[in-house]
């Protein structure tokens, strides 16, 4: 057959049939064989082969605990997630579960990505206030851990310098601070605080806006969540964000990185503003001298972020998958799965009970000082869905500052462009 | 007037030819040079990829950094494989790129013949909408294109039997077909192919050749520095594919080697990782550059086009 008009006609007609004698694929979850109804779940840790391992282990336990539900995993990269998490969302093919990163969950509640949890209160009410994400008094998501951040130290540095160690109790106060630093610098440390700067992206609203909230300012006015004025640009603001700029202008931090706590393992910052993650590092390096010490308090009590990857329902997943998400929620929140987890990552355990069973944050564990830190200090980043576009001009404006831009008129850029999102999206249903 | 012409021409001419040797000399110097300084980030990232984080780190203020001293190992060639389907990832770039580049180069190159050869009513018209639409940058339309695909009718197969479904996410398909029709590769065809004698084809013609037989036989395989060039500015963008992957791709067996290099941006990225995976992904490229080079340059010469 060397005719093309041949050729064309022949495959149009073969696909023709083809079509017509199909039948539709299935998508209501189950096999053909009537078998369990599949509970798709995506999670951003691709490349965490720790945190694939524990993955694996609830939900081969799971599925091997029953018969009416099977979860299904696929993992993405961090980097691209909530980009996967949009084009999905687009696309009308949200998987069932999917965790995502605290702040970012009212943003998504209230585009129509999530359902509410509906997880008994016996269970969200033993988590970590923190590891629970609440928008309009529901629950829509829940973590099996919390972050939290520390300034380490090297306690014969601190000796030899002369300076108090700050406890939980009596933290250092924004005096006592400045005057360590400088006594730091001049005893050698060309600079001595790592501040983490060399960092991007969501890193600057969870590490720098609690210093702001300890100052008594705020991303936003939280009562009614409508306005950043008066919160981001008032008077203790710009006294925080004039103090931040001078950390910079004195050669107290610089942002020249290399991101995490390389600088203080090999001294060469004498103190380290970073999170749990990076304890267990610090404490193979430096030993028994590390010291996982307070945030400061900048004059309204020290403060910490708090509200890390939770998990969510899609409003994609239909009422009985939904049921089996939550009963896949339910069985995943044993203790034994949040130890196993915060053992695996060096994270805070989202309950007393894995923390207590955990080698790092049980009573005498050698990084237990984080759960008490994260139970004394945390404050979760606000809870609007107008979240996102705060947290990236929080990072403009604190870029910005530590560059050497003027305070005052930059916070108020920052408050217009924060007012005129929520402005333009009609106050985001609040 | 008492030279001979001999005398008049041989000292300019030794004269020149001194000054051709010295000129010849100060221009593979500057281009030695250029080489080597277009060479360094690439001989930091193979040699980075053979030292641990810390050693990284420290030796970014030096000499060190492009030399393979101190503790250089392929530890981190191994942990890459640990942490990613990275042989997996390779072949699926490979298979999506070769595609793209190969439909792409017998849909484009027709277009161009069609626009630049044959007249028909409405020709410059559609060459014109074919050049406006590069202004388009692909983020404007990526979400409502990933919905458009999310709902195309396909074939698969399901317990045994061939069914159809809507939906094309999760698929090599949606990696490779919207990137076959390029309006920049129908462009450059249609000019290149404009530059070919049309008397060929009306000799053809009177041979009784049908229109494809001139595009197969004649302007084809008169034109390869532009199939060259239109392969190349085909390949890299494809091979570099990320954003798309990311939106339309969530199954881990069928992604593309650019989205893998997220895996390593943990809390703390794993540079001498990123370096050996950057090397592993950088050298199907090198061979496809080196291989075309030369038909490269000089249709880039020809056409007058950068990429």
């Amino acid at each position: 057959m060397r005719n093309p008009l041949a050729i064309v006609a022949a495959a149009s007609l073969l696909g023709t049939v083809a079509l017509t004698g199909c039948a539709k694929a299935k998508h209501d979850g189950t096999s053909s064989g009537g078998g369990p109804t599949q509970i798709t779940m995506w999670t951003h840790s691709a490349g965490n082969p720790g945190e694939l391992a524990v993955y694996k282990k609830i939900i081969g336990d799971f599925n091997a605990s029953q018969k009416k539900y099977q979860v299904v995993q696929q993992n993405f990269p961090q980097g691209s997630y909530n980009d996967a998490i949009t084009a999905a969302a687009a696309a009308r093919n949200l998987p069932c579960l999917l965790d995502m990163d605290g702040p970012i969950m009212p943003n998504w509640a209230w585009a129509g990505y999530l359902r509410p949890l509906d997880l008994p209160t016996s269970l969200t009410d033993s988590l970590l206030p923190t590891a629970v994400g609440r928008y309009k008094g529901k629950v829509y998501s829940a973590g099996y851990w919390d972050a939290a951040l520390s300034i380490f130290a090297r306690k014969s540095v601190l000796d030899k310098a002369g300076i108090r160690i700050p406890t939980v109790d009596k933290p250092w106060t924004l005096d006592e601070f400045d005057a360590a630093v400088g006594k730091l610098k001049g005893s050698g440390y060309k600079t001595p605080l790592d501040l983490g700067a060399a960092d991007k992206g969501e890193w600057w609203p969870y590490a720098y806006s609690p210093m702001l909230q300890s100052s008594g300012g705020d991303l936003i006015d939280r009562g009614a969540m409508k306005s950043a004025d008066g919160a981001l640009n008032g008077p203790d603001s710009v006294k925080f964000f004039s103090w931040f700029q001078k950390a910079f202008k004195n050669g107290w931090a610089n942002s020249d990185g290399p991101i995490g706590n390389q600088r203080f393992i090999d001294d060469k910052v004498a103190l380290s503003y970073t999170g749990v993650w990076n304890a267990k590092d610090a404490l193979d390096k430096v030993g028994s001298d590390l010291l996982i010490l307070p945030p400061v308090d900048f004059g309204k009590g020290p403060k910490i972020g708090g509200g890390s990857w939770q998990w969510g329902i899609s409003s994609g997943c239909g009422d009985e998958q939904a049921e089996g998400a939550r009963a896949y929620l339910k069985f995943s929140f044993q203790d034994k799965y949040l130890t196993a987890f915060a053992d695996s990552q060096v994270v805070i355990p989202a309950t007393d009970g894995a923390a207590a069973a955990s080698k790092y944050f049980g009573a005498n564990g050698s990084l237990r000082q984080f759960a008490v830190l994260s139970r004394k200090f945390a404050l979760a980043r606000p809870a609007t869905p107008g979240y996102p576009l705060i947290s990236t001009t929080f990072e403009k404006a604190a870029k910005d500052i530590m560059n050497g831009a003027d305070v005052t008129s930059t916070l108020d850029t920052a408050v217009k462009a924060i007012d005129t999102d929520i402005k333009s999206n009609n106050g985001y249903g609040n | 007037m008492a030279q001979t012409p001999r005398t008049r021409r041989t000292r300019p001419e030794a004269s020149e030819r001194r000054f051709r040797s010295r000129r010849r000399v100060w221009s593979y110097l500057v281009l030695v040079g250029l080489a080597v300084f277009f060479l360094f980030p690439l001989v930091f990232m193979f040699v980075a990829s053979l030292k641990p984080d810390s050693q990284i780190l420290s030796d970014l203020g030096g000499w060190r950094a492009f030399l393979p001293v101190g503790e250089v190992g392929l530890d981190n060639y191994s942990a890459v494989f640990d942490r990613v389907p990275v042989g997996q990832f390779l072949f699926n770039s490979l298979l999506v790129t070769v595609l793209i580049v190969v439909l792409g180069l017998v849909v484009n190159s027709m277009a161009g013949f069609a626009l630049s050869r044959l007249r028909w009513r409405g020709r410059g018209l559609v060459l014109s909408v074919v050049i406006a639409t590069l202004i388009v940058p692909f983020e404007t339309y990526a979400v409502p294109l990933v919905y458009w695909v999310a709902h195309l009718p396909t074939l698969l197969v399901q317990d045994g039997t061939v069914v159809y479904d809507i939906g094309w996410l999760n698929s090599y398909e949606v990696q490779i077909i919207p990137f076959v029709a390029n309006a920049f590769s129908i462009f450059l065809f249609s000019q290149y192919f404009s530059t070919i004698p049309t008397s060929l084809d009306e000799a053809a013609r009177i041979d009784g050749a049908s229109w494809f037989t001139i595009y197969r036989k004649i302007v084809v395989p008169l034109s390869g520095p532009a199939f060259a060039t239109v392969a190349i500015l085909t390949f890299l963008p494809a091979w570099n594919q990320y954003l798309w992957p990311t939106m339309v791709v969530q199954d881990e067996k069928l992604r593309p080697v650019m989205v893998g290099m997220q895996y390593f941006f943990q809390d703390n990225p794993a540079w001498g990782e990123i370096m050996a995976y950057t090397s592993m992904i950088t050298l199907p490229v090198l061979v496809v550059f080196l291989a075309f080079q030369r038909a490269f340059v000089s249709s880039v010469a020809a056409s007058g086009v950068k990429g």
